[in-house]
């Protein structure tokens, strides 16, 4: 691997990006809106909106970076660019590495503006550090970057890709313990909760919630999640083939 | 011409690739020379693009020997040696001319300070060398697919690189810019030195490359240059050579093929073609 090449993927994504504002004013504005519409949603009963609000700014960037990473990667799939980098002396890591950086500083300035937005504006109550709440939003985007990249594999399109989001999605979107504390569930699906990331990525929040200071349970809910992301980062990079049939 | 002293720039010997149930190149051994426009001819799907992918070590099951540039193809030095364009465009549609070509500058020959200077260098040239200076800030994605694939090419032309791929580069373009390409060619393997694989199903560009390299089915029918396949062929140009040896071949296959072992004729209308002479 090698930092000029890795950066130089970084900015070639970002200057990508550029030239497409509506996706960025999409990506960096729905987490916005939802959390004010869930705000009035939970109008009469603040505490709902505490827990469900303080579980949302970790999934948004998780969301948001899933879907991105998925289309762009398959983009550069099906547009011979990536057969063409991979002829040429670029890493798999350097690639990789490129996507995580250009992604992941998006995700630190939706995290901001969201987390930014509930705390002050929206009076989301949080005894934690707001530091916290931005780092597993930070980790639960790179997860969401790895995750992307990985599945774009099994893409064969973009239709395809999109699909990925409710398969890979919305099973861990129930499961997490967003509608319902996970030791209330059924013990098959407490077991199945256990295993997925963003059970971890909602805990994490919820420690952050509940607790003023750094708990053991967060730094292993932390830990968890980035332990996730790099493992779906290394399948990522297994998925990228020099050679292809 | 003759220069046997030096090492080919391609050498394949009993080169077969197989994607899937099909094989699609058939123990093909041939030598492609240094610094000199060598063409792969022959129909689409014949195996022209798989040979090609083959060469720059991005295709996958390929077995027998292949050397490229004194290594086996594929081998991570060769990867900043040889520039490839892919029959499709490959760029990015969402970046400028110079904004794409300044990105696979930066990946061949990465860092700052000198490195960068000479990227710049680089990159100026390859956008001079395809004439488009003048679109060099429009997005490749509101070009017209002919300047797209010449963006595609001007990426390949980064860095001089020792051996060009080319897959079918002319494809769609008018014949104005096909005249000006195959200069281009020309002026790069003469100028600088550069061994160029060109592939083409157009068969008057045959005759613009030093030696010829026609496939058909995945087998080689000839390696040769143009004039000696003309003379060997009696034919006025390089299709009727191409269709002269596409005959003959298949008329050696029905001979050695029996007949008896299914009952519906193999050939189109089940009439005879004409007889090799």
């Amino acid at each position: 691997m090698n930092a000029h090449r890795t950066l130089a993927t970084a900015a070639r994504v970002l200057r990508q990006l550029r030239h497409d504002p509506r996706s960025i004013a999409l990506m960096l504005l729905v987490p916005c809106v939802m959390l004010l519409l869930l705000r009035y949603v939970f109008d009469g009963s603040p505490q709902t909106f505490d827990s469900i609000g303080a579980s949302l700014l970790g999934i948004f960037p998780l969301i948001t970076m899933f879907l991105v990473t998925s289309i762009a990667t398959l983009r550069e799939r099906t547009s011979g660019t990536l057969e063409r980098l991979l002829a040429m002396p670029l890493a798999k890591g350097d690639l990789i590495a490129g996507y995580a950086l250009a992604f992941g500083f998006l995700a630190v300035i939706q995290s901001l503006l969201a987390t930014g937005l509930a705390l002050w504006a929206l009076g989301l109550d949080v005894t934690g550090s707001a530091w916290l709440l931005l780092l597993v939003a930070l980790l639960d985007a790179l997860l969401g970057t790895a995750l992307g990249l990985f599945v774009s594999a099994f893409a064969a399109s973009e239709f395809q890709a999109v699909q990925f989001m409710p398969a890979v999605i919305f099973p861990q979107l129930l499961l997490c313990g967003l509608f319902t504390p996970r030791d209330n569930m059924a013990p098959a699906l407490e077991a199945i909760s256990d295993v997925l990331p963003m059970s971890y990525a909602v805990d994490g929040m919820n420690e952050v919630l509940r607790h003023p200071s750094v708990t053991g349970a967060f730094v292993r809910d932390a830990v968890i999640v980035a332990a996730c992301a790099v493992l779906v980062l290394a399948l990522g990079a297994a998925t990228l083939r020099r050679r292809t049939a | 011409m003759m220069n046997n002293a030096e090492p080919p720039a391609i050498e394949a010997r009993g080169l077969t690739v197989v994607r899937g149930p099909r094989t699609v190149l058939r123990d093909l051994t041939f030598t492609v020379p240094k610094g000199q426009i060598t063409g792969l001819l022959g129909p689409s799907g014949c195996g022209k693009s798989t040979l090609m992918r083959a060469t720059v070590g991005t295709q996958a099951k390929v077995t027998g020997t292949l050397n490229v540039l004194d290594h086996p193809a594929g081998a991570p030095a060769l990867r900043s040696r040889i520039g490839y364009v892919t029959q499709s465009p490959s760029v990015y549609d969402d970046l400028t001319v110079r904004q794409n070509l300044d990105y696979f500058a930066a990946v061949l020959d990465p860092g700052r300070g000198l490195a960068a200077r000479r990227r710049h260098d680089h990159v100026t040239r390859a956008i001079e060398d395809v004439d488009l200076t003048s679109h060099a800030d429009a997005l490749a994605g509101n070009l017209s697919g002919g300047q797209r694939s010449r963006v595609s090419l001007a990426v390949a032309l980064i860095g001089a690189p020792e051996l060009l791929v080319l897959d079918e580069p002319t494809v769609g373009l008018d014949p104005v810019l096909r005249r000006d390409l195959w200069n281009l060619f020309h002026s790069i393997a003469a100028d600088r030195g550069t061994t160029i694989l060109v592939s083409s199903h157009v068969m008057d560009e045959a005759e613009r490359c030093h030696r010829l390299l026609l496939v058909r089915e995945g087998e080689l029918l000839a390696d040769d240059t143009p004039q000696a396949l003309r003379t060997r062929t009696d034919s006025e140009t390089v299709e009727a050579a191409f269709l002269h040896l596409v005959d003959e071949a298949i008329a050696a296959q029905r001979d050695n093929t029996p007949t008896t072992e299914n009952g519906t004729p193999s050939t189109e209308n089940g009439t005879p073609s004409r007889s090799p002479r």
